[in-house]
């Protein structure tokens, strides 16, 4: 029983199945990767996990409850985080509002009238956001405008503010997307580092196979909307069926 | 101390100091001076200086900290002078009750239109606001609920005022017949007469002074607590804010009650310095005067809103008095010709032209100066200390480069 | 029944202005992507371009009348304008008379001009500042516009009579069936009307079949791919900017005699255009135009004493009741697309 079951999700959009009969199964503790060539309808999928589809019919149960249907707030405090494509952090704020934002969410859940008391005076959630920064180095950029930092800084922001909840799920959408090579090595070293020190279950949507052979312990490989193949990297990587999902197209 | 970080509670004494010495400090000319129209140190105007700076420091909790643009924000205040001549009317002259009735009214008012507003974001935001105050406006310029019901609840283009047989049950026979907090009367004042000099203490202005400090502390908490810190996540980004765990409506909708009822006291004052309203203190001019005087001093910060409400309040008063005798007067040491052009060069912006003067300035904050007259006072202090840095000798010791 | 097709006239000549506001600000929402609080400024400086032609047309300068004796038996002073001098007297006359149609003439370059400038001038710094920030700073523009005016023309309403030709009225129901005088409608609404659909037509016909219109129309659908092709999208973007200024001001030169100009009529306006953007939809033209005639259609019906006297008032609050309902069941507005002012 893994922590995230999709079972028999389909979705159409007008005469396009964009998601036919999908089933999944993250395992916790796993990183477990979702990829395909472009169209096999991972942004689908993505959109249904964080509740934004709902779609025609099947499930998708996150520890026990469906996640169907729910606003993303509710989302998040089911212990479900989401990287985005390009990081989105609060680019008015500093870096340490940034990750204390998140810790009083954890702390106050959706919504607590908190008007009176002084940000200065929360220690604890001060420290506790201190601590998350010194863990991805960026302690001495607490004071810095979250705007005017540099685009891998602002990655490793947003995966701290992601973390510092302490989810249960991350879900990464195409955490490089449009990096340059530097870039994308450093994310990976980052996760490997996240990875290394806590437990912690990532699903990583990706297109780029270097990020995915270098992070997942798991891999799901859609193609028109459907999971082709589920196995581990070694195996997924001479896979025929794989091949042909993939050569296929561009033999076209 | 009283749980404000130093800083925050020097700019506090500071502003309390001000408040306290206004009528000196405003009365710098002596009365029979020449510049003694430029004094703004008389009950009236001083009065409208703080009763508008609770209103502007309430919108800037909704404007400054989470960006929606309500355009509709003089509906509060006119809800809050309405409820609280109603109050004069039925009960007595005692304030107390009006001032209150007035924030609760307000209050009710913004949780509905703010709930229903707050599902659209953006331009949509502020035109629905506009609608709203401008829906407001027409049933109280035509008094819709008095035809309505029969009778009169906001009395149309007349306005709103207390009558000798209105009801005033709680009236009993030795009472002022004029605003008053237990007998202490709004409107009587204390003058000191000093040189050439005479300055007015007036209680009215006092107590209005009093509950802008309150006002103020409460928005320097609030601006500093995690609430606060929410309703900056929302300008900035909602999204990221969702996916964090935060319910934004709630925050949102929370900002507007707020500033609804800073509104509602403003409107609740104004209408306790004097005792009548109209249906005009809703239209949609009167909120773009907010908008501006929010915009003027500087979106988003502590003292902003309190300049920008004093320096529109000014213009309003002094600038719109200036005739071109007064600019004769000034230019009089100059040749007759070059003096006639330098007065109608200056005619258009004067008297009754201010306005063209306050669309310019506004025009130039917005295009040059985002961050208002804060950011301006900002930028030339950086200026003055830069000249004092590039006075002294050079450092040995400088930043290491990044 | 008459009383219907009555109200629906009525609607008409409020609707067309209404429309064509709408459709300006639309145009430039649009293309530019920028909320423009000034535009009903422009619609009350076309108005005013209506009333400096006919001062300009009736300059005069005095003669003695030798023929003609007061009662003292003096000559007679007359005032004569001069281009009765220029043209004779009856060619004059009909220019005085006709000076609100050719103040178009006069209107359209005044105002392309003024578009241009407050584009480039202006409004160009604004395209990447928030939509707040051009709320803001095209209000403040409307103040100044605004003040400018009044400095000149004072602040009162200045009447500014149609031709004599269509000073009468047109009895409509007889048309129709119906009874003599149960409908009449003035022939100059119906005037404005046939001319606000005549440059509604333009407007659509020069987007729909001039290649500077095809990029136009694909620039409000995705500004940044035109851009990537290559055309020099912001040129273009400035004369819509002119055109949209042009629109605004005919429709207030042509709104002159149903309203005498003040200094204030382009807020009051604007505020009400506004309103019907949102109904019809954030860049949707034929949503501006049809939200535009819909409310003023709208408006009228709800002043018609029988809805007054069950609900008094309805008719001042009618627009924004529609526009809050409209707003909170289709966001979109009635013709709106998806992702346009959507965050």
């Amino acid at each position: 029983m893994g922590i995230l079951e999709v079972k028999g999700v389909n979705k159409r959009f007008g005469g396009l199945q964009a998601l036919g009969n999908v089933n999944l199964s993250i395992a916790e503790n796993t990183v477990h990767a979702i990829i395909g060539p472009n169209g096999a309808g991972k942004s689908t999928l993505l959109n249904v996990l964080v509740g934004k589809l709902i779609p025609d019919s099947g499930s998708v149960m996150f520890d026990g409850q469906s996640v169907l249907g729910r606003k993303p707030h509710e989302i998040n405090q089911l212990g479900i985080s989401r990287v985005f494509q390009t990081p989105e952090i609060f680019t008015d704020l500093t870096v340490l509002e940034n990750v204390m934002i998140p810790c009083f969410a954890k702390r106050d859940g959706a919504f607590r009238m908190h008007a009176i008391e002084s940000v200065g005076h929360e220690v604890d959630i001060k420290t506790q956001a201190e601590t998350m920064l010194a863990d991805v180095n960026m302690l001495e950029k607490s004071n810095m405008h979250a705007g005017s930092l540099s685009r891998g800084d602002k990655r490793r922001l947003e995966m701290a503010m992601c973390l510092v909840q302490e989810p249960r799920l991350l879900l990464l959408d195409e955490p490089t997307a449009g990096m340059a090579r530097a870039d994308t090595n450093n994310t990976i070293d980052l996760l490997k580092e996240i990875k290394a020190k806590r437990d912690i279950t990532m699903a990583i949507i990706e297109h780029d196979m270097h990020v995915v052979f270098s992070l997942a312990e798991r891999i799901t490989v859609l193609a028109q909307g459907t999971p082709l193949v589920e196995d581990t990297p070694d195996n997924i990587k001479g896979h025929p069926k794989v091949k042909e999902a993939y050569l296929g197209e561009a033999a076209h | 101390m009283l749980g404000l970080n130093s800083k925050d509670f020097t700019l506090f004494l500071v502003v309390v100091v001000l408040v306290i010495a206004a009528p000196i400090l405003l009365n710098p000319f002596p009365s029979d001076s020449a510049f003694a129209q430029f004094n703004a140190g008389y009950p009236a105007l001083m009065q409208r200086f703080v009763i508008f700076g609770i209103l502007v420091i309430g919108f800037n909790i909704l404007f400054g900290l989470t960006g929606y643009l309500s355009f509709g924000h003089a509906a509060f205040l006119g809800v809050g002078s309405f409820a609280a001549v109603w109050m004069f009317k039925l009960l007595s002259y005692n304030i107390v009750p009006a001032v209150l009735l007035s924030v609760i009214v307000a209050g009710l008012f913004s949780v509905v239109i703010g709930y229903v507003s707050l599902r659209r974001s953006g331009i949509y935001f502020s035109i629905l606001t506009l609608a709203f105050a401008q829906m407001m406006y027409a049933i109280a310029y035509s008094d819709l609920l008095g035809k309505f019901f029969g009778g009169i609840v906001t009395n149309g283009e007349t306005g709103l005022q207390v009558y000798n047989d209105d009801p005033q049950i709680l009236m009993s026979p030795g009472d002022p017949t004029v605003p008053h907090l237990f007998g202490w009367e709004m409107n009587s004042s204390f003058t000191w007469d000093v040189g050439g000099w005479s300055f007015v203490f007036q209680n009215g202005y006092y107590l209005s002074g009093i509950l802008m400090l309150a006002s103020f502390y409460l928005a320097i908490r609030i601006f500093r607590s995690p609430f606060g810190l929410m309703l900056r996540a929302i300008k900035s980004n909602q999204n990221r804010l969702a996916y964090t765990g935060v319910s934004s409506r709630p925050y949102a909708l929370a900002a507007f009650v707020i500033s609804g009822m800073y509104a509602g006291l403003a409107g609740g004052l104004l209408a306790a310095m004097d005792p009548l309203t109209g249906a005009e203190r809703m239209f949609w001019t009167a909120s773009g005067e907010i908008v501006i005087m929010s915009i003027l001093g500087g979106v988003g910060t502590l003292i902003g809103p309190i300049l920008g409400a004093g320096v529109i309040k000014y213009m309003e008063n002094i600038v719109s008095t200036i005739n071109d005798n007064v600019v004769h007067g000034w230019f009089a040491f100059m040749p007759d010709g070059i003096e006639n052009i330098l007065v109608t060069v200056i005619h258009p912006f004067i008297g009754k032209g201010w306005h063209l003067t306050l669309g310019l300035v506004f025009m130039a904050v917005v295009i040059f100066l985002p961050g208002g007259l804060v950011e301006g006072g900002q930028r030339l202090g950086r200026l003055f200390e830069r000249r004092k840095v590039e006075e002294k000798p050079p450092t040995a010791t400088t930043e290491p480069a990044e | 029944m008459d009383d219907i097709i009555l109200q629906i006239l009525n609607g008409l000549d409020k609707g067309s202005a209404y429309a064509l506001i709408a459709l300006g600000l639309t145009l430039i929402f649009g293309t530019l992507g920028v909320v423009n609080f000034a535009h009903g400024a422009l619609f009350m400086v076309g108005a005013f371009c209506a009333v400096t032609v006919q001062r300009l047309l009736g300059l005069s300068h005095t003669i003695i009348d030798e023929s003609q004796k007061d009662f003292l038996g003096n000559p007679l002073k007359i005032e004569v304008p001069y281009v009765e001098g220029w043209f004779g007297p009856e060619m004059g006359q009909a220019l005085i008379s006709w000076s609100v149609p050719l103040a178009i003439l006069f209107a359209i370059p005044v105002m392309i001009i003024l578009g241009f400038v407050m584009e480039r001038g202006l409004i160009k710094h604004f395209y990447k500042r928030p939509h707040a920030d051009q709320i803001l700073v095209t209000f403040g523009l409307a103040i100044v516009i605004g003040e400018i005016i009044k400095a000149n023309f004072g602040a009162n309403p200045i009447p500014t009579p149609a031709p004599a030709a269509f000073s009468g009225s047109l009895d409509f129901g007889v048309w129709l069936g119906f009874a003599e005088n149960a409908i009449i409608y003035p022939y100059w609404r119906l005037v404005y009307f046939l001319f606000s659909m005549v440059i509604i037509a333009g407007v659509f016909a020069f987007l729909q079949f001039t290649t500077f219109g095809m990029v136009v129309r694909a620039g409000m659908a995705d500004r940044e791919t035109v851009g990537l092709l290559g055309i020099d999208i912001d040129k273009r973007f400035t004369l819509m900017f002119g055109l949209a200024a042009a629109v605004a001001g005919v429709a207030g030169v042509m709104y002159t005699p149903i309203l005498s100009p003040n200094y204030n009529m382009g807020m009051d306006f604007l505020v009400l255009s506004f309103v019907v953007v949102v109904v019809g939809g954030m860049g949707s033209l034929p949503g501006a135009v049809l939200a535009g005639f819909l409310l003023g259609i709208l408006q009228s019906f709800a002043s018609m004493n029988e809805v007054k006297s069950l609900l008094p008032g309805i008719d001042q609050i009618i627009i924004y009741l529609v526009a809050i309902f409209i707003l909170l069941t289709r966001p979109r507005g009635l013709m709106g697309r998806k992702g346009v002012m959507e965050e």
